[in-house]
């Protein structure tokens, strides 16, 4: 491994400084969604038939389907034909130095405690900046190429590696899969694309940075991860937006396969604007996140949410091998007027498989917080385990946590476990921690961060410290 | 299905109830019938598609050919009812021959129709709780119901003497809507049994609604037992009211019957309210039982607990589906939930969905919900201490029906449900 002035050395002699940039001349696709918008984003892009062919056809299921509404979210539907869909720097417009980035957003990165510099030093972590759907900064990817990991955007890797995504693209989550999953296979413009092959450990964790840059563009994501057999990657994504006045739509695939004896973590961190705290304005996130596990293999998900108006994802995996292992750890937070209705799918089909599901809901202000999952024990998936445990968190009275789960059970070797436990901070607990003279927000960050302690375990080193500190500034104000 | 399928299945359905004469009935309720009719212009038959209803079947339910007529048969059944007050009804109609009761101060057990007759309180209470706008089969029975139980006790009345109410479905095809009230004034207290019981000779379809008023300080613990045959639907609802300080106790025991669903809905309307419902399903064959409660806690300082527990057998299917809602104004409120279900074979399955949906932070509610089977290691004990595989099989399915056993209210149901326990679980394999 490089070493870190190396590394410094590296990534400052480059002239492009991830480019979080507001004024970036965007080329725009015309407003709207229909089969020409496709035609164009798919010619944009220089795609292949098949690629094209892909995106019609979800472009048709899509116009069959309804919007969901079973969730526990209010809000105002998006208008679809209102939106872009297609938006991408024109030129690479290149920044002199850090001084140029958007200084909210240094600000913000500050706050966290992971200013852009510092970010770019971490070593180990090859950072893939996505601007506005299409990604404009791979690192490491020499590197990686020595081992033969493939971690590119995702258009490249249409280029470059058509066979493999022709091979997994839509297995995991197809198209038909729900409204936002069909949307996003129709409209998707770019993404991540990461390949392990066999029996290779991913010496680092692999990142990307997502941000959306353009208001009133929609931003649709694609990744596809595939460990093949016996490989091990740990994969993080982190998001961050600037501020927006108007409603967003966040609506992204991420599908992971883990053949036989792999291993997969992906660990998130999304802290998209959240709106203002009137409740006007933020992202709208409707992510549809899957894995699929083959013989012996693991999927982790660990995340934490702590952004977005709404927000509507359930990570979740399909255990199809025999002993294969699928994990959720989650934290949602949700403040002022943010709603999430979030959680895990866990579908056992292999002999064997084992998931836990662990969730920590946190609610404040006016927020809503729902946590629904699904646990099927299919009649084949003999001798499967299931663990979940989701909790949550109450602060104030005009907030709501509620707890939906579906436990579906086929077989009589399985063992199924579901509990859940919904109150408040203990005041013995904020009153001793006064006592010891802290003031009260202070005691309060304690106290949930040692709540959640369970799930932040589970992040990345890297992530860990970020992962606190952004607790600690969403739920700020909050108490009263 | 699509929509004119639909209608015309439900107009159907409806038309079984054509021949009805309801000429005699009060006026109030009357006017109840006709609104539900109105309503059932609208309503219809939930699919698989409604939410409440995505775990159960009903189309073949609908679709049966059924008979409202009274029976003229011979009615064939050993009833051993411990108790001085029984109320029968025969496939929804009220048999005096049948029922027996004694006369107390301040408590009223009769038919439904003739408490109609003699009006009073019961005019403003009957239909105020059944949910005709929304629910079809509660519109059906408002609707169509023959005849049931009234049960009242005046202020402070307390009555030691189990009210049994049993439902009866005789002939085949037999299709009825019992419909009950029971009322409880200020500070009184009583214990009611309800049984639903079958000649077992072929399909029927019982569409059963309650109406229950708890109010202040009273007290009422009811014993629900279905035991029907393995050709008889059964719906059954109960729609409770409980005001301040009173308690309420309701155990769900479902024997038998080829697809029972119940719909147990509790409002508790005033503070300091006790609320326990427990529930025990012990399923054979291709039985399916679908259990839904629903809990709502509109004032501070109240408590409920709930506990329903199921073995399936065979290529049974359990449903469980309890929901606790806690309102903004609910605070202090302690809520608890629980859901054990042990599947015995490979081809039963249960889908369980226990939900919290809370708006008040000063609470204490949890819930849980676990699958899972016999203890093998439990079994190798008992084994070990000489019982045969059948024998340590009933102790411990015995050992987990107990504590739902504990909360009976009337020896003979306890007796009745343990019986049945060791009768179905000796032989399992």
């Amino acid at each position: 491994m490089a070493s870190e002035e190396e590394l410094l050395e590296e990534v400052t002699s480059q002239e492009y400084k991830y480019g979080f940039y507001t004024d970036i001349e965007s080329d725009k696709a015309p407003k709207g969604l229909n089969e020409d918008i496709i035609r164009f984003i798919s010619a944009k892009k220089n795609e292949p038939e098949w690629m094209l062919e892909y995106r019609l056809n979800a472009l048709k299921v899509w116009q069959e389907m309804k919007e969901p509404e079973w969730a526990h979210l209010r809000y105002p539907k998006p208008d679809f034909q209102d939106l872009h869909y297609y938006s991408a720097p024109k030129k690479k417009k290149e920044l002199e130095s850090l001084d140029e980035v958007d200084p909210e957003l240094l600000e913000t990165f500050e706050k966290l405690g992971i200013s852009l510099d510092e970010q770019k030093r971490l070593t180990g972590v090859a950072v893939d900046a996505v601007i506005d759907s299409v990604s404009v900064k791979t690192t490491f990817t020499e590197k990686l190429a020595e081992l033969g990991i493939i971690f590119c955007s995702f258009s490249e890797a249409v280029q470059k590696h058509p066979e493999l995504v022709k091979k997994y693209l839509g297995t995991v989550v197809p198209s038909t899969d729900n409204f936002y999953a069909a949307l996003n296979s129709a409209v998707f413009t770019d993404g991540s694309f990461c390949y392990i092959p066999k029996g290779v450990r991913c010496p680092m964790e692999l990142s990307t940075y997502f941000r959306i840059n353009e208001a009133n563009t929609g931003q649709f994501e694609r990744t596809l991860v595939i460990a093949d057999e016996g490989s091990y990657v740990s994969y993080l994504e982190g998001c961050t937006a600037p501020m927006r006045d108007e409603n967003q739509l966040h609506a992204a695939v991420v599908e992971l396969v883990a053949l036989d004896d792999a291993e997969i973590k992906y660990s998130t961190i999304q802290n998209w604007y959240p709106g203002s705290k009137e409740g006007k304005g933020g992202i709208y996130n409707f992510v549809t996140k899957r894995g699929l596990c083959m013989d012996n293999s693991k999927i982790s998900w660990t995340q934490v949410e702590t952004g977005s108006a709404v927000t509507w994802k359930y990570p979740g995996c399909v255990l199809k091998g025999e002993n294969s292992v699928g994990e959720f750890y989650s934290v949602a937070v949700t403040a002022n007027y943010q709603q999430a209705d979030t959680g895990s799918k866990m579908l056992h089909l292999g002999k064997n498989s084992k998931s836990t599901i662990i969730s920590k809901g946190i609610s404040a202000g006016k927020a809503e917080n729902s946590y629904r999952g699904l646990v099927k024990i299919n009649k084949n998936a003999v001798n499967s385990r299931n663990f979940t445990q989701c909790d949550s968190l109450l602060m104030g009275n005009d907030c709501g946590a509620h707890t939906f789960p579906y436990i579906e059970v086929d077989n009589k070797s399985s063992k199924v476990e579901h509990e859940a436990t919904t109150s408040k901070i203990g005041e013995d607990q904020i009153f001793y921690c006064k006592q010891r003279g802290m003031d009260e927000e202070t005691a309060i960050n304690l106290i949930v961060n040692g709540y959640c302690k369970e799930v932040l375990n589970q992040l990345p080193m890297e992530f860990a410290v970020e992962a606190q500190k952004l607790l600690e500034i969403s739920l700020e104000g909050s108490v009263g | 299905m699509n929509e004119t399928a639909a209608i015309q299945t439900k107009q159907d359905f409806l038309a079984h109830f054509k021949n009805l004469d309801f000429s005699f009935d009060a006026d109030f309720s009357k006017e109840k019938r006709d609104f539900a009719k109105e309503q059932l212009q609208k309503l219809n038959f939930p699919t698989s598609k409604t939410e409440y209803w995505k775990y159960t079947r009903i189309n073949k339910l609908i679709k049966g050919n059924y008979k409202t007529d009274f029976p003229t048969a011979e009615i064939d059944f050993e009833l051993s009812v411990p108790s001085k007050n029984c109320l029968v009804l025969v496939n929804g109609y009220f048999s005096k021959e049948l029922s027996w009761s004694e006369q107390t101060d301040g408590v009223h057990f009769s038919s439904l129709s003739e408490a109609k007759e003699k009006g009073g309180a019961i005019a403003k209470k009957f239909g105020s709780l059944s949910k005709d706008e929304t629910e079809i089969f509660s519109s059906i029975n408002t609707a169509y119901h023959q005849d049931g139980a009234f049960l009242h006790l005046e202020k402070g009345a307390q009555a030691s003497e189990p009210f049994y109410i049993l439902h009866l479905v005789d002939s085949e095809g037999a299709v009825s809507n019992p419909r009950n009230l029971i009322m409880m004034e200020e500070g009184s207290s009583a214990k009611v049994v309800m049984k639903t019981l079958s000649t077992k000779k072929g399909a029927s379809f019982t569409n059963m609604l309650s109406e229950i008023f708890v109010d202040r300080g009273a007290n009422l613990s009811v014993d629900k037992v279905q035991n029907e045959g393995e050709q008889d639907y059964q719906i059954a609802c109960e729609q409770v009211e409980q005001k301040a300080d009173s308690v309420f106790k309701i155990n769900t025991f479902t024997l038998g019957g080829k697809l029972v669903r119940n719909n147990l809905n509790i409002d508790l309307l005033g503070q300091h309210t006790e609320t326990w419902l427990n529930g025990l399903y012990l399923l054979q064959n291709k039985q399916h039982v679908d259990n839904h409660t629903h809990v709502f806690h509109r004032e501070p300082n109240c408590e409920s607990h709930e506990l329903y527990k199921g073995i399936m057998n065979d290529k049974s299917t359990g449903v469980f589906n309890g929901k606790v809602y806690v309102h903004r104004e609910a605070q202090k409120t302690n809520a608890y939930q629980s859901n054990a279900n042990m599947v015995l074979t490979d081809e039963a399955s249960i889908n369980s969905k226990p939900e919290l949906e809370i708006y008040a932070d000063d609470v204490q509610c949890s819930h849980g919900s676990t699958t899972g089977q016999l203890d093998e290691e439990a079994l190798f004990y008992l084994r070990s201490r000489g019982m045969s595989q059948e024998s340590a099989r009933a102790v411990l399915l015995n050992a987990f029906a107990a504590d739902v056993l504990e909360h009976i209210g009337v020896d003979a149901v306890k007796e009745d449900v343990e019986s049945f326990i060791d009768k179905h679980y000796q032989g399992v394999k």
